[in-house]
């Protein structure tokens, strides 16, 4: 998939690596291994859109995330923002570039200080950011709880008088606040219910209409993704095995693993349901301190041949897809191939 | 053998510590103008050819760091000084006031666990009994006892009425254990309650509040479901693992002791190396306070070993890291 | 200990609440919710008035003087005392509470020496509290050999013994008031600064942490606005649990002769001669005493209070649970409030 740093782009991420050293406990630590947490990943978020980003648990998205985000420092690699580097600057040089990269966490009970009044949450970035004082901040902070949905006569009151998706809409407000480019949604709504989940899904969206948002929208769950994003990525241990816009990668997805993603997801037509064959995959997912050789994937996909186990397959475009549909696979699914009965795999 | 390993890195570490200390002790103490020292280390009652003496014999005039080595060569050899004001070596007067404090700390102690322990099991089993509310009376008032009052008020309603009264078991000052049973715990018997008094109280609290905690664990539950009976269940699961945290609570207290056993001594006039101490103060006697501070250091340091070796024993997971 | 029953019915009784309320614009803070609490804990209120009488009498001290004509240490050789040199008891000759070793008026000492404990107490807590406070916040946040280093001194002190401290700035600067409070300050911050590193430790990985960062707030902002707030209810507990510890260490360090000095009177040295006398003046040991342990019993309560003010659950769960037995509804909704307010 080839980077462009053209006006359409916001945000770049070239082959970021992540990984985290274990280390023994004691006065004196020894470092026994790593972590791979992202493991050269490259991709990038164009500007008024929305990128989404599928993996099981421990595929390295949360981590990417924050990657992105400035939060962890990376191993190497580079991230860039408008063509501007931002990965490793200090603290001090990345601080204009807060303002415009913001993030929504997943947890509406652990995303705010319950020992702060909600106004005062608010009104952090333009305490932080000296954008605004005392009644012009007050002033800015109830038009953003009108603006998320809120009350804002209850500016002065605590987290713990707010459900949970009124909390999320809190923190909606508050990565709003200095009207930044990229807001980073970190499985915003994967502790909501499910009702709730499309209120504050709407919300996310208009927002991105009026404001000119784009989004790295992070989730497990397929169909919220499919419903938010304009791009899809999926991650699997660390690596993206494919990436392109949500019509391609849902319709005619190319590698095993997506396949099976999509094959697990509920259906809500029964009769879908049921016409679908579930590929169910054997094993669990490998542990990211010592990764499965050649492509992360192969002792679990149902077509793995010994090549899949000795070669990294890189992530390109496959003969007859769009150019910007890319796998990372040395035998991609083809159409109409149905992986319940290919190799490996179980049928249910 | 990992816990010798353990052992081994404790020690190095505690050798450390004493000598952090000591060095401090002599920095505080000798990093002054000469004259300043040279009294304080003749003692109050020093003439000018006492204190002449002085600067010679000790070299108070050399650079500090030659006096620095002089200092540590001799504690490395045993020695720790000579007290001018009395006339005789440091290492003497300790040998003299040890017993008195040894007793009082190991009687103390003892009693202080006991006590500490049992009260604080049988109120967690039996909680909100009135054995529990009683002791957490006691436990209240202990804590907000200071020490001296204590063995004030033991001396005051024990000891003086039990003396008009012509029995004379309980006495004050010392009687050591070469002297038979009878008037050794007959003298240090009010001590060691008072040394005991405030630790048994705060260990009281930490062991009840412990074991009510462990109490509610879902592994006792388990234990009980198994049939277990309701002593087993207490004695052999429970306590062990209220108890770690209690035990490594002791060795920051095990310091504490020290202070009570100063305390002490001068309420009942024991004699040991902490009424020696602090009456030190009053003549100006330095090197007894820096020999007290060097022995103070020691005990500290061996103690907390001794109870990291505990803790180990009860805790497996310490070892390894 | 599970009382995850009550919790979650508490959280729907508090968005019924919520929704009833609508009129209400202002939350009430936690502050709000233990100041209600604890007025309601007799014992913790009679602490706070009793504690409150003896900070009017220490500051009135100089009225008593006036009214009894007896400064603190003036000696009265004559009504003062007996023909063998005694204290004279209570009541005689004027001296309310008696006299003391040389004769003098030993409720005037007391006053006295109130001022003395009660200085010390609130001086060396609010000093030992910052101290403690700064260095825990900084251990915990910053981690790394900051924290390692910060926690085995923190450790170290927290292991010696305050009596050799005491001793060997006794000896070279002498015993006064600041080497005293230098002292009792040295050995109190340390207890603090071991919880308030452990709370940090456990609020440095939640959310709300990870956002102020990614909104770019800087460590300090984030210590002393975000993470102190949660760390205030501990804190101030152990502070008011400390001041009876550090009224007991000036006491002590007093009576060994390591702290305030005759003829300054403080309860610790009144103490100290009154144990050459006690067989013959009963009041010089009691008196003295009495106040000393009134002192730190009301503390000790009031810390105990307010501790269980900040954090009812453990009571009220035990007391919720058995009035839910006996089945009256509006007890399980009133408990279920009070359980959701956190």
């Amino acid at each position: 998939m080839s980077i462009t740093a053209d006006s359409d782009t916001l945000v770049t991420v070239e082959n970021v690596v992540k990984y985290f050293p274990v280390r023994t406990s004691g006065l004196i630590r020894r470092t026994v291994g790593h972590v791979h947490a992202v493991d050269d990943v490259t991709f990038s978020i164009p500007r008024g859109k929305t990128l989404g980003l599928v993996g099981e648990t421990g595929s390295g998205k949360s981590t990417l995330a924050r990657c992105i985000a400035g939060l962890i420092p990376i191993t190497s690699g580079k991230v860039s923002f408008e063509g501007t580097p931002i990965s490793g600057l200090s603290r001090r040089a990345m601080r204009p570039f807060r303002r415009e990269i913001q993030m929504i966490f997943q947890d509406p009970y652990g995303a705010l200080n319950p020992r702060r009044r909600v106004g005062a949450i608010i009104g952090d970035p333009f305490t932080i950011h000296g954008t605004a004082t005392g009644a012009e901040r007050k002033r800015q902070v109830q038009e953003l709880m009108e603006r998320v949905g809120l009350n804002p006569e209850h500016y002065n009151r605590f987290p713990s008088e707010f459900s949970g998706g009124q909390r999320q809409r809190i923190g909606v407000a508050r990565a709003l606040a200095l009207r930044p480019k990229l807001i980073i949604c970190d499985e915003p709504v994967s502790a909501l219910d499910v009702s709730i989940q499309a209120q504050v899904l709407n919300l996310l969206s208009d927002l991105q209409q009026d404001f000119g948002l784009s989004y790295l929208f992070i989730a497990h769950d397929l169909e919220v993704v499919r419903h938010v994003s304009d791009t899809v990525a999926v991650m699997y241990l660390g690596r993206i095995v494919e990436c392109g816009p949500k019509d391609l990668v849902y319709g005619s997805a190319r590698h095993p693993y997506t396949t099976a993603l999509l094959s697990a997801a509920p259906a809500a037509d029964p009769d879908t349901a049921a016409s679908r064959q579930r590929i169910i995959l054997t094993g669990e997912v490998p542990s990211p301190i010592d990764p499965p050789s050649g492509c992360r994937f192969h002792p679990r996909c149902p077509k793995a041949q010994p090549l899949c186990s000795k070669t990294e397959p890189l992530l390109e475009v496959k003969a007859g897809d769009a150019a910007t549909h890319a796998t990372a696979c040395h035998f991609p699914v083809e159409a109409g191939e149905n992986l319940a009965v290919a190799g490996r795999s179980q049928l249910p | 053998m990992a816990i010798l390993g353990f052992l081994i890195r404790r020690i190095l570490t505690g050798i450390v510590v004493v000598w952090i200390v000591a060095s401090a002790a002599f920095l505080l103490f000798f990093a002054r103008p000469v004259i300043t020292v040279a009294r304080q280390l003749a003692g109050r009652a020093a003439t000018p050819q006492v204190i002449n003496e002085v600067i010679r014999n000790l070299g108070l005039n050399q650079p500090i760091a030659v006096q620095y080595w002089h200092f540590i060569d001799n504690l490395l050899h045993g020695n720790l000084g000579f007290s001018y004001y009395t006339g005789e070596s440091v290492n003497t007067m300790v040998r003299q006031d040890l017993p008195p404090t040894a007793s009082l700390l190991v009687g103390g102690l003892v009693l202080w666990l006991i006590v500490g322990l049992a009260v604080g099991i049988v109120s967690a089993t039996r909680a909100r009994s009135v054995f529990d509310r009683l002791s957490s009376l006691g436990v209240l008032i202990g804590l907000s006892m200071p020490t001296f009052v204590i063995g004030e008020l033991l001396i005051l309603y024990i000891f003086v009425p039990l003396n008009e009264h012509g029995i004379r078991f309980i006495d004050t000052g010392y009687a050591g254990p070469s002297q038979g049973l009878g008037p050794w715990v007959g003298h240090m018997l009010l001590p060691w309650i008072t040394l005991a008094a405030v630790q048994a109280a705060v260990y009281t609290r930490l062991s009840r509040g412990q074991l009510l905690d462990t109490l509610g664990e879902d592994f006792i539950r388990t234990a009980r479901a198994k049939g277990l009976s309701e002593r087993r269940v207490i004695f052999r699961h429970a306590v062990r693992a209220a108890l770690t945290p209690v035990v490594s609570q002791l060795g920051v207290d095990i310091g504490q002791l020290l202070g009570g056993a100063v305390v002490v001594e001068t309420v009942f006039g024991l004699g040991g190396l902490g009424q020696v101490s602090v009456q030190a103060i009053d003549t100006d006697n330095g090197p007894v306070i820096v020999g007290f501070v060097v022995f103070a250091a020691v005990f500290v340091v061996a103690a907390n070993i001794v109870v990291d070796m505990v803790y180990a024993l009860l805790d497996p997971r310490v070892r390894i890291s | 200990m599970s009382i995850s029953g009550v919790e979650f019915v508490g959280q729907q009784a508090v968005a019924a609440e919520t929704a009833e309320e609508a009129g209400k614009i202002e939350g009430r803070s936690q502050w709000q919710l233990t100041w209600r609490r604890l007025r309601q804990d007799k014992v913790a209120v009679g602490a706070l008035i009793v504690i409150l009488i003896m900070i009017v009498l220490a500051i009135a001290a100089p009225a008593f003087v006036a009214i009894t004509h007896h400064p603190p240490n003036t000696a009265y050789p004559i009504q003062g005392e007996t023909e063998a040199g005694n204290p004279v008891p209570p009541g005689t000759a004027g001296f309310w509470l008696g006299t003391d070793g040389t004769g003098r008026d030993l409720f005037i000492r007391i006053l006295y020496g109130a001022r003395i404990s009660l200085f010390v107490g609130f001086v060396t807590t609010a000093l030992g509290t910052g101290a403690g406070v700064a260095v825990g916040l900084i251990a915990g946040y910053f981690g790394g050999v900051i924290d390692t280093i910060l926690a085995r001194f923190t450790d170290a002190v927290l292991a010696f013994p305050y009596v050799v401290l005491a001793l060997a700035l006794a000896i070279v600067y002498g015993p006064s008031l600041p080497e005293m409070i230098a002292v009792i300050a040295f050995f109190s911050w340390a207890a603090i600064a071991r919880v308030v590193r452990g709370q940090t430790l456990a609020i440095k990985e939640k959310e709300y942490i990870e956002a102020a960062r990614s909104l770019g707030a800087g460590p300090f902002r984030i210590m002393f606005i975000d993470i102190l707030p949660n760390l205030l209810a501990p804190v101030l507990v152990l502070a008011t649990l400390y001041i009876p510890t550090a009224v007991v260490f000036e006491a002590t360090l007093s009576f060994l002769g390591l702290g305030i000095q005759p003829p300054t009177a403080s309860w610790g040295n009144i103490l100290a001669d009154a144990e050459n006398f006690y067989t013959v003046a009963w009041w010089y040991v009691v008196f003295p005493a009495a106040a000393l342990l009134i002192t730190t019993l009301a503390f000790n309560l009031l810390g105990d209070g307010i501790r269980d003010a900040m954090d009812p659950r453990t009571e009220r769960v035990l007391a919720s649970a058995r009035r839910r037995r006996r089945g009256k509804l509006k007890d399980w909704v009133r408990d279920a409030n009070a359980a959701g307010e956190n």
